[in-house]
Protein backbone atom coordinates (compact mmCIF):
# COMPACT_ATOMS: atom_id res chain seq x y z
CA UNK A 1 0.00 0.00 0.00
CA UNK A 2 1.42 3.72 -1.13
CA UNK A 3 0.56 6.71 1.15
CA UNK A 4 -1.08 9.44 -1.23
CA UNK A 5 -1.64 11.79 1.77
CA UNK A 6 1.03 14.15 -0.26
CA UNK A 7 -0.19 13.61 -3.34
CA UNK A 8 -3.69 14.64 -2.58
CA UNK A 9 -2.56 16.85 -0.35
CA UNK A 10 -0.73 18.78 -3.01
CA UNK A 11 -4.02 18.74 -5.13
CA UNK A 12 -6.37 20.57 -3.00
CA UNK A 13 -3.80 23.23 -2.34
CA UNK A 14 -3.41 23.83 -5.73
CA UNK A 15 -7.21 23.81 -6.36
CA UNK A 16 -7.27 26.32 -3.70
CA UNK A 17 -5.04 28.37 -4.64
CA UNK A 18 -6.29 28.44 -8.25
CA UNK A 19 -9.95 28.73 -7.03
CA UNK A 20 -8.94 31.96 -4.82
CA UNK A 21 -6.70 33.56 -7.65
CA UNK A 22 -8.63 36.63 -8.44
CA UNK A 23 -8.39 37.35 -4.49
CA UNK A 24 -4.52 37.32 -3.94
CA UNK A 25 -3.69 38.16 -7.54
CA UNK A 26 -5.59 41.64 -6.54
CA UNK A 27 -4.30 41.79 -2.88
CA UNK A 28 -3.95 44.81 -1.37
CA UNK A 29 -5.35 46.87 -4.63
CA UNK A 30 -8.79 48.98 -4.55
CA UNK A 31 -8.91 50.35 -8.09
CA UNK A 32 -11.48 52.85 -8.56
CA UNK A 33 -14.15 52.61 -11.64
CA UNK A 34 -13.12 54.54 -14.61
CA UNK A 35 -14.79 57.73 -15.18
CA UNK A 36 -14.79 58.84 -19.11
CA UNK A 37 -13.53 62.54 -19.57
CA UNK A 38 -15.86 64.53 -21.70
CA UNK A 39 -13.76 66.76 -24.25
CA UNK A 40 -14.53 70.71 -24.65
CA UNK A 41 -15.30 70.17 -27.72
CA UNK A 42 -18.45 67.67 -26.75
CA UNK A 43 -19.67 69.76 -24.17
CA UNK A 44 -19.35 72.83 -26.03
CA UNK A 45 -21.61 71.08 -28.63
CA UNK A 46 -24.21 70.03 -26.01
CA UNK A 47 -25.78 67.60 -27.82
CA UNK A 48 -25.29 63.63 -29.78
CA UNK A 49 -26.70 61.62 -31.90
CA UNK A 50 -28.64 60.17 -28.89
CA UNK A 51 -28.82 61.54 -25.62
CA UNK A 52 -26.90 60.65 -23.14
CA UNK A 53 -27.67 57.09 -21.54
CA UNK A 54 -28.99 55.90 -24.66
CA UNK A 55 -24.83 56.33 -26.21
CA UNK A 56 -23.97 54.59 -23.02
CA UNK A 57 -26.20 51.41 -23.98
CA UNK A 58 -26.36 51.52 -27.60
CA UNK A 59 -23.08 53.03 -29.01
CA UNK A 60 -21.92 50.05 -30.23
CA UNK A 61 -25.07 48.94 -32.12
CA UNK A 62 -25.46 52.69 -33.37
CA UNK A 63 -21.51 52.11 -34.80
CA UNK A 64 -22.33 48.40 -36.15
CA UNK A 65 -25.65 50.17 -37.99
CA UNK A 66 -23.81 52.54 -39.54
CA UNK A 67 -20.91 50.35 -40.51
CA UNK A 68 -23.35 48.54 -42.14
CA UNK A 69 -25.13 51.23 -43.65
CA UNK A 70 -21.90 53.24 -45.47
CA UNK A 71 -19.85 49.83 -46.38
CA UNK A 72 -23.36 48.15 -47.83
CA UNK A 73 -25.73 50.64 -48.80
CA UNK A 74 -23.43 53.35 -49.53
CA UNK A 75 -26.30 55.65 -46.88
CA UNK A 76 -24.14 58.34 -44.98
CA UNK A 77 -26.30 60.38 -43.54
CA UNK A 78 -28.04 59.57 -40.03
CA UNK A 79 -31.29 61.33 -38.78
CA UNK A 80 -31.99 61.59 -35.44
CA UNK A 81 -34.81 61.37 -33.48
CA UNK A 82 -35.00 65.29 -33.30
CA UNK A 83 -34.12 65.61 -36.71
CA UNK A 84 -30.48 66.44 -37.02
CA UNK A 85 -28.67 65.37 -39.49
CA UNK A 86 -25.12 63.51 -38.88
CA UNK A 87 -22.66 61.74 -41.03
CA UNK A 88 -22.33 58.10 -40.16
CA UNK A 89 -18.17 58.38 -39.90
CA UNK A 90 -16.53 57.46 -36.44
CA UNK A 91 -13.47 59.12 -37.56
CA UNK A 92 -15.08 62.27 -38.57
CA UNK A 93 -18.18 61.97 -36.69
CA UNK A 94 -17.70 61.07 -33.42
CA UNK A 95 -14.11 61.47 -32.98
CA UNK A 96 -14.75 65.46 -34.03
CA UNK A 97 -16.31 65.91 -30.73
CA UNK A 98 -14.69 63.23 -28.83
CA UNK A 99 -10.89 64.20 -29.60
CA UNK A 100 -9.69 62.34 -26.36
CA UNK A 101 -10.05 58.70 -27.16
CA UNK A 102 -7.59 57.89 -24.57
CA UNK A 103 -9.64 59.58 -21.66
CA UNK A 104 -13.17 58.69 -23.25
CA UNK A 105 -13.26 55.56 -25.04
CA UNK A 106 -10.41 53.85 -23.70
CA UNK A 107 -11.06 54.60 -20.07
CA UNK A 108 -14.15 51.78 -19.42
CA UNK A 109 -13.15 49.46 -22.52
CA UNK A 110 -9.62 49.15 -20.98
CA UNK A 111 -11.15 48.35 -17.74
CA UNK A 112 -13.67 46.12 -18.55
CA UNK A 113 -11.69 44.72 -21.18
CA UNK A 114 -13.83 45.39 -23.91
CA UNK A 115 -12.18 45.45 -27.11
CA UNK A 116 -13.85 45.88 -30.39
CA UNK A 117 -12.06 45.65 -33.57
CA UNK A 118 -13.14 49.10 -34.80
CA UNK A 119 -9.54 50.40 -34.93
CA UNK A 120 -7.99 47.60 -37.06
CA UNK A 121 -9.11 50.24 -39.99
CA UNK A 122 -10.25 53.30 -38.37
CA UNK A 123 -7.18 55.44 -37.04
CA UNK A 124 -7.94 57.98 -34.23
CA UNK A 125 -6.51 61.00 -36.37
CA UNK A 126 -4.63 61.99 -32.61
CA UNK A 127 -2.60 58.93 -31.90
CA UNK A 128 -0.83 58.99 -35.81
CA UNK B 1 -44.38 15.63 -18.16
CA UNK B 2 -42.39 14.02 -15.75
CA UNK B 3 -42.00 14.85 -12.15
CA UNK B 4 -37.74 14.29 -11.97
CA UNK B 5 -37.39 17.04 -14.83
CA UNK B 6 -40.30 19.24 -13.76
CA UNK B 7 -39.51 19.82 -10.44
CA UNK B 8 -35.55 20.62 -11.50
CA UNK B 9 -36.90 22.98 -13.87
CA UNK B 10 -39.21 24.85 -11.49
CA UNK B 11 -36.64 24.65 -9.02
CA UNK B 12 -34.37 26.79 -11.29
CA UNK B 13 -37.35 29.58 -12.60
CA UNK B 14 -38.20 29.48 -8.70
CA UNK B 15 -34.65 30.30 -7.98
CA UNK B 16 -34.29 33.22 -10.59
CA UNK B 17 -37.20 34.81 -9.77
CA UNK B 18 -36.41 35.05 -6.19
CA UNK B 19 -33.57 37.13 -7.19
CA UNK B 20 -35.18 39.37 -9.57
CA UNK B 21 -37.55 39.85 -7.19
CA UNK B 22 -35.14 40.92 -4.34
CA UNK B 23 -33.11 43.15 -6.09
CA UNK B 24 -35.61 44.89 -8.37
CA UNK B 25 -38.65 45.52 -6.05
CA UNK B 26 -37.15 44.62 -2.26
CA UNK B 27 -34.20 46.35 -2.26
CA UNK B 28 -31.83 43.00 -1.44
CA UNK B 29 -28.97 43.65 -3.37
CA UNK B 30 -26.53 43.38 -0.79
CA UNK B 31 -28.16 40.04 0.29
CA UNK B 32 -27.82 38.98 -3.61
CA UNK B 33 -25.25 40.73 -4.76
CA UNK B 34 -22.43 40.34 -1.74
CA UNK B 35 -23.26 37.93 1.19
CA UNK B 36 -24.86 34.89 -1.07
CA UNK B 37 -22.07 34.71 -3.32
CA UNK B 38 -19.35 34.93 -0.60
CA UNK B 39 -21.78 32.01 1.40
CA UNK B 40 -21.21 30.31 -1.68
CA UNK B 41 -17.71 30.40 -2.48
CA UNK B 42 -17.10 29.45 0.99
CA UNK B 43 -19.70 26.29 1.01
CA UNK B 44 -17.59 25.43 -2.15
CA UNK B 45 -14.11 25.52 -1.24
CA UNK B 46 -15.04 23.99 2.46
CA UNK B 47 -17.58 21.58 1.10
CA UNK B 48 -15.48 20.59 -1.82
CA UNK B 49 -12.19 19.85 0.61
CA UNK B 50 -14.57 18.19 3.07
CA UNK B 51 -15.74 15.72 0.28
CA UNK B 52 -12.28 15.17 -1.25
CA UNK B 53 -10.46 14.71 2.27
CA UNK B 54 -13.25 12.01 3.11
CA UNK B 55 -12.87 10.05 -0.05
CA UNK B 56 -8.68 10.23 0.70
CA UNK B 57 -9.54 8.31 3.80
CA UNK B 58 -11.63 5.28 1.69
CA UNK B 59 -9.09 2.32 1.88
CA UNK B 60 -8.38 1.12 -1.34
CA UNK B 61 -6.23 -1.66 -0.42
CA UNK B 62 -6.18 -3.27 -3.70
CA UNK B 63 -5.25 -2.53 -7.15
CA UNK B 64 -8.29 -2.27 -8.89
CA UNK B 65 -7.73 -0.97 -12.73
CA UNK B 66 -10.47 -1.36 -15.02
CA UNK B 67 -8.22 -2.10 -17.97
CA UNK B 68 -8.65 -1.99 -21.75
CA UNK B 69 -5.56 -3.27 -23.59
CA UNK B 70 -3.35 -6.22 -23.03
CA UNK B 71 -1.39 -6.08 -19.67
CA UNK B 72 2.20 -6.17 -19.31
CA UNK B 73 3.11 -9.93 -19.35
CA UNK B 74 5.73 -12.22 -21.41
CA UNK B 75 7.96 -9.94 -23.30
CA UNK B 76 7.28 -10.60 -26.95
CA UNK B 77 4.03 -9.43 -26.36
CA UNK B 78 2.97 -6.35 -26.59
CA UNK B 79 1.29 -4.36 -23.90
CA UNK B 80 -0.79 -1.49 -23.92
CA UNK B 81 0.64 1.10 -21.84
CA UNK B 82 -1.63 3.49 -21.82
CA UNK B 83 -4.95 1.37 -21.56
CA UNK B 84 -3.55 -0.96 -18.79
CA UNK B 85 -0.29 0.43 -17.42
CA UNK B 86 1.96 -0.89 -15.16
CA UNK B 87 4.28 2.07 -14.13
CA UNK B 88 3.81 5.89 -12.90
CA UNK B 89 4.42 6.84 -16.07
CA UNK B 90 2.09 4.51 -17.97
CA UNK B 91 -0.81 5.98 -15.06
CA UNK B 92 0.16 9.81 -15.78
CA UNK B 93 -0.48 9.04 -19.41
CA UNK B 94 -3.79 7.25 -18.82
CA UNK B 95 -4.94 10.05 -15.91
CA UNK B 96 -3.63 12.94 -18.65
CA UNK B 97 -6.02 11.28 -21.34
CA UNK B 98 -9.22 10.64 -19.22
CA UNK B 99 -9.04 14.04 -17.34
CA UNK B 100 -8.08 16.31 -20.50
CA UNK B 101 -10.10 13.89 -23.14
CA UNK B 102 -12.51 11.85 -21.31
CA UNK B 103 -10.83 8.77 -22.90
CA UNK B 104 -12.97 6.54 -21.32
CA UNK B 105 -16.24 8.03 -22.44
CA UNK B 106 -15.04 7.98 -25.88
CA UNK B 107 -15.52 4.07 -25.56
CA UNK B 108 -19.32 4.60 -24.94
CA UNK B 109 -21.37 2.16 -26.68
CA UNK B 110 -25.17 2.18 -27.35
CA UNK B 111 -26.86 -1.68 -26.88
CA UNK B 112 -29.24 -2.10 -28.99
CA UNK B 113 -31.39 -5.02 -30.84
CA UNK B 114 -31.18 -5.77 -35.00
CA UNK B 115 -32.71 -8.38 -36.06
CA UNK B 116 -33.28 -10.12 -33.04
CA UNK B 117 -29.92 -9.84 -32.12
CA UNK B 118 -28.23 -7.70 -29.43
CA UNK B 119 -25.81 -5.37 -30.59
CA UNK B 120 -23.15 -2.86 -29.29
CA UNK B 121 -22.70 -0.19 -31.45
CA UNK B 122 -20.19 2.68 -30.91
CA UNK B 123 -21.86 5.80 -29.93
CA UNK B 124 -19.78 9.03 -30.08
CA UNK B 125 -22.05 12.01 -29.47
CA UNK B 126 -22.06 11.82 -26.04
CA UNK B 127 -18.27 12.52 -25.83
CA UNK B 128 -18.69 15.15 -28.69
CA UNK B 129 -21.42 16.90 -26.61
CA UNK B 130 -19.37 16.35 -23.34
CA UNK B 131 -16.34 17.64 -25.10
CA UNK B 132 -17.70 20.84 -26.25
CA UNK B 133 -19.53 21.52 -22.69
CA UNK B 134 -16.47 21.57 -20.56
CA UNK B 135 -14.58 23.07 -23.22
CA UNK B 136 -16.50 25.67 -23.48
CA UNK B 137 -17.56 26.46 -20.26
CA UNK B 138 -14.02 26.40 -19.17
CA UNK B 139 -13.59 29.03 -21.78
CA UNK B 140 -16.24 31.10 -20.59
CA UNK B 141 -14.98 30.64 -16.77
CA UNK B 142 -11.19 31.98 -17.38
CA UNK B 143 -12.94 34.88 -20.33
CA UNK B 144 -14.93 35.91 -16.86
CA UNK B 145 -11.67 36.75 -15.33
CA UNK B 146 -12.02 39.97 -16.91
CA UNK B 147 -14.52 40.91 -14.41
CA UNK B 148 -12.27 39.61 -11.44
CA UNK B 149 -8.58 41.15 -12.35
CA UNK B 150 -7.40 44.96 -12.91
CA UNK B 151 -5.32 45.36 -14.82
CA UNK B 152 -7.22 42.69 -17.15
CA UNK B 153 -4.02 40.18 -18.12
CA UNK B 154 -3.05 40.12 -21.68
CA UNK B 155 -3.96 36.32 -21.89
CA UNK B 156 -7.23 36.70 -20.87
CA UNK B 157 -7.71 39.55 -23.96
CA UNK B 158 -6.29 36.79 -25.95
CA UNK B 159 -8.63 34.02 -25.44
CA UNK B 160 -11.12 36.66 -25.75
CA UNK B 161 -10.17 37.58 -29.63
CA UNK B 162 -9.87 33.72 -29.93
CA UNK B 163 -13.29 32.94 -28.70
CA UNK B 164 -14.59 36.22 -30.87
CA UNK B 165 -12.64 35.32 -34.08
CA UNK B 166 -15.62 35.35 -36.40
CA UNK B 167 -16.10 38.77 -35.04
CA UNK B 168 -20.27 38.85 -35.97
CA UNK B 169 -21.53 42.29 -34.93
CA UNK B 170 -21.22 44.49 -31.92
CA UNK B 171 -20.79 43.16 -29.31
CA UNK B 172 -18.99 40.50 -31.11
CA UNK B 173 -20.95 37.02 -30.84
CA UNK B 174 -18.50 34.65 -28.76
CA UNK B 175 -17.92 30.89 -29.36
CA UNK B 176 -17.70 29.99 -26.18
CA UNK B 177 -20.89 31.06 -25.11
CA UNK B 178 -22.63 29.61 -28.14
CA UNK B 179 -21.34 26.23 -27.47
CA UNK B 180 -21.78 25.92 -23.68
CA UNK B 181 -25.66 26.73 -24.39
CA UNK B 182 -25.81 24.47 -27.32
CA UNK B 183 -23.79 21.27 -25.75
CA UNK B 184 -25.97 21.76 -22.50
CA UNK B 185 -28.94 21.98 -24.66
CA UNK B 186 -27.69 18.65 -26.24
CA UNK B 187 -26.97 17.18 -22.83
CA UNK B 188 -30.22 17.37 -22.03
CA UNK B 189 -32.37 16.63 -24.83
CA UNK B 190 -30.21 13.26 -24.48
CA UNK B 191 -31.35 12.96 -21.34
CA UNK B 192 -35.29 13.40 -22.51
CA UNK B 193 -35.61 11.79 -25.96
CA UNK B 194 -33.85 8.36 -25.26
CA UNK B 195 -36.13 6.50 -23.21
CA UNK B 196 -33.98 4.56 -21.20
CA UNK B 197 -31.74 7.42 -20.57
CA UNK B 198 -34.98 9.64 -19.53
CA UNK B 199 -35.57 6.53 -17.15
CA UNK B 200 -32.21 6.81 -15.56
CA UNK B 201 -32.50 10.01 -14.57
CA UNK B 202 -33.21 12.15 -11.62
CA UNK B 203 -33.98 15.49 -10.98
CA UNK B 204 -30.05 15.48 -9.59
CA UNK B 205 -29.25 15.16 -13.24
CA UNK B 206 -31.43 17.54 -14.50
CA UNK B 207 -30.73 20.01 -12.28
CA UNK B 208 -27.57 21.31 -12.90
CA UNK B 209 -28.34 21.38 -16.38
CA UNK B 210 -31.34 23.79 -15.93
CA UNK B 211 -28.90 26.10 -13.75
CA UNK B 212 -26.55 26.06 -16.38
CA UNK B 213 -28.78 26.76 -19.02
CA UNK B 214 -29.97 29.47 -16.79
CA UNK B 215 -27.06 30.88 -16.14
CA UNK B 216 -25.95 30.76 -20.00
CA UNK B 217 -29.12 32.08 -20.75
CA UNK B 218 -28.89 35.47 -18.97
CA UNK B 219 -25.23 36.00 -19.88
CA UNK B 220 -26.05 35.62 -23.62
CA UNK B 221 -29.22 38.13 -22.84
CA UNK B 222 -27.00 40.55 -20.98
CA UNK B 223 -24.43 40.77 -23.58
CA UNK B 224 -26.19 40.94 -26.84
CA UNK B 225 -29.78 41.80 -25.94
CA UNK B 226 -30.31 43.96 -22.47
CA UNK B 227 -26.56 44.99 -23.08
CA UNK B 228 -26.26 45.95 -19.39
CA UNK B 229 -23.43 48.81 -17.93
CA UNK B 230 -20.12 46.55 -17.46
CA UNK B 231 -18.28 49.12 -15.55
CA UNK B 232 -20.83 48.89 -13.05
CA UNK B 233 -20.88 44.96 -13.15
CA UNK B 234 -17.08 44.89 -13.05
CA UNK B 235 -16.83 47.49 -10.09
CA UNK B 236 -19.25 45.03 -8.21
CA UNK B 237 -16.42 42.09 -9.23
CA UNK B 238 -14.05 44.16 -8.37
CA UNK B 239 -15.20 44.81 -5.06
CA UNK B 240 -15.44 41.15 -4.18
CA UNK B 241 -12.64 40.12 -4.81
CA UNK B 242 -10.32 42.91 -2.83
CA UNK B 243 -12.73 42.01 0.03
CA UNK B 244 -13.86 45.66 0.27
CA UNK B 245 -17.56 44.35 -1.22
CA UNK B 246 -20.18 47.16 -1.92
CA UNK B 247 -22.69 48.05 -4.35
CA UNK B 248 -21.68 50.23 -6.70
CA UNK B 249 -23.77 53.89 -6.38
CA UNK B 250 -25.11 56.21 -8.68
CA UNK B 251 -25.02 53.15 -11.35
CA UNK B 252 -27.68 50.48 -12.07
CA UNK B 253 -26.27 47.14 -11.64
CA UNK B 254 -29.18 45.43 -14.04
CA UNK B 255 -31.52 42.98 -12.24
CA UNK B 256 -30.84 40.23 -14.68
CA UNK B 257 -27.18 40.71 -13.68
CA UNK B 258 -28.26 39.35 -9.89
CA UNK B 259 -30.29 36.44 -11.52
CA UNK B 260 -27.14 35.26 -13.62
CA UNK B 261 -24.91 36.01 -9.77
CA UNK B 262 -27.74 33.80 -7.72
CA UNK B 263 -27.68 31.23 -10.00
CA UNK B 264 -24.03 30.91 -10.41
CA UNK B 265 -24.09 31.27 -6.58
CA UNK B 266 -26.36 28.55 -6.24
CA UNK B 267 -24.05 26.22 -8.84
CA UNK B 268 -21.06 26.84 -6.22
CA UNK B 269 -23.19 25.97 -3.38
CA UNK B 270 -24.67 22.86 -4.80
CA UNK B 271 -21.20 21.71 -6.50
CA UNK B 272 -19.68 19.63 -3.18
CA UNK B 273 -23.04 17.88 -2.18
CA UNK B 274 -23.74 17.17 -5.79
CA UNK B 275 -22.45 14.67 -8.82
CA UNK B 276 -20.80 17.77 -10.24
CA UNK B 277 -18.15 16.74 -7.70
CA UNK B 278 -16.55 14.79 -10.18
CA UNK B 279 -14.40 17.40 -10.73
CA UNK B 280 -12.52 16.37 -8.22
CA UNK B 281 -13.36 12.99 -8.35
CA UNK B 282 -11.84 12.03 -11.21
CA UNK B 283 -8.92 12.22 -9.76
CA UNK B 284 -9.24 9.74 -7.36
CA UNK B 285 -10.58 7.02 -9.35
CA UNK B 286 -9.15 3.76 -7.88
CA UNK B 287 -9.74 2.27 -11.59
CA UNK B 288 -7.96 5.09 -13.12
CA UNK B 289 -5.08 6.35 -10.96
CA UNK B 290 -3.90 2.93 -9.87
CA UNK B 291 -0.91 1.01 -11.93
CA UNK B 292 -2.39 -3.10 -12.86
CA UNK B 293 0.73 -4.63 -11.18
CA UNK B 294 -0.50 -7.34 -9.63
CA UNK B 295 1.26 -9.78 -11.11
CA UNK B 296 4.65 -7.89 -10.62
CA UNK B 297 3.98 -6.99 -6.37
CA UNK B 298 1.84 -8.44 -3.66
CA UNK B 299 -0.50 -5.82 -2.53
CA UNK B 300 -1.16 -6.78 1.04
CA UNK B 301 -4.42 -5.44 2.91
CA UNK B 302 -2.97 -3.79 5.46
CA UNK B 303 -5.51 -4.56 8.02
CA UNK B 304 -5.67 -8.08 7.61
CA UNK B 305 -5.56 -9.48 11.00
CA UNK B 306 -2.36 -11.44 12.54
CA UNK B 307 -3.99 -15.26 11.94
CA UNK B 308 -2.29 -18.19 13.29
CA UNK B 309 -2.69 -20.25 10.02
CA UNK B 310 -1.88 -24.09 10.12
CA UNK B 311 0.00 -24.39 7.08
CA UNK B 312 -0.04 -27.68 5.02
CA UNK B 313 3.76 -27.93 5.62
CA UNK B 314 2.72 -28.30 9.33
CA UNK B 315 -0.08 -30.39 8.70
CA UNK B 316 1.97 -32.79 7.10
CA UNK B 317 4.31 -32.32 10.16
CA UNK B 318 1.84 -33.78 12.00
CA UNK B 319 0.73 -36.50 10.18
CA UNK B 320 3.82 -38.16 8.19
CA UNK B 321 3.94 -41.03 9.70
CA UNK B 322 0.34 -41.66 9.12
CA UNK B 323 0.21 -40.57 5.61
CA UNK B 324 3.35 -42.77 4.38
CA UNK B 325 1.55 -45.62 6.34
CA UNK B 326 -1.43 -44.92 4.14
CA UNK B 327 0.35 -44.79 0.97
CA UNK B 328 -0.20 -41.13 0.56
CA UNK B 329 2.29 -38.89 -1.36
CA UNK B 330 4.44 -36.54 1.04
CA UNK B 331 6.42 -34.19 -0.24
CA UNK B 332 9.60 -34.78 2.98
CA UNK B 333 10.13 -37.90 3.45
CA UNK B 334 10.81 -38.57 7.43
Amino acid sequence: MTNDKPKIIAGLVIFVLIATSPVWLNRGKTKEAPTPVMAAEATAKGYCVMPKAEMKAKHMKVLDGWRNSVVRNGQRVYVNESGKQFTMSLSNTCLECHTNKAEFCDKCHVYASVNPYCWDCHVDPKEK
Amino acid sequence: MNVQYMSALIAVVVLGFLAYIGTEFLGLNSLFGIFIPYLAVCFFLVGAILKVMKWAKSPVPFRIPTTCGQQKSLDWIEQNKIDNPSTTPGVIARMFFEVLLFRSLFRNTKAGIKEGKITYEWEIFLWVGALAFHYSFLTVLVRHMRFFLEPVPGLIGIVETLDGFFQVGTPGVLLSGVVLLGAVLFLLSRRLLIPQVRYISLMADYFPLFLIIGIAGTGIYMRYFARVDVVAIKQLAMSLVTLHPAIPQNVTVSGILYVHLFLVSVLFAYFPLSKLMHMGGVFLSPTRNLANNSRMERHINPWNPDLKFHTYEAYENDFREKMIEAGLPVEKEA
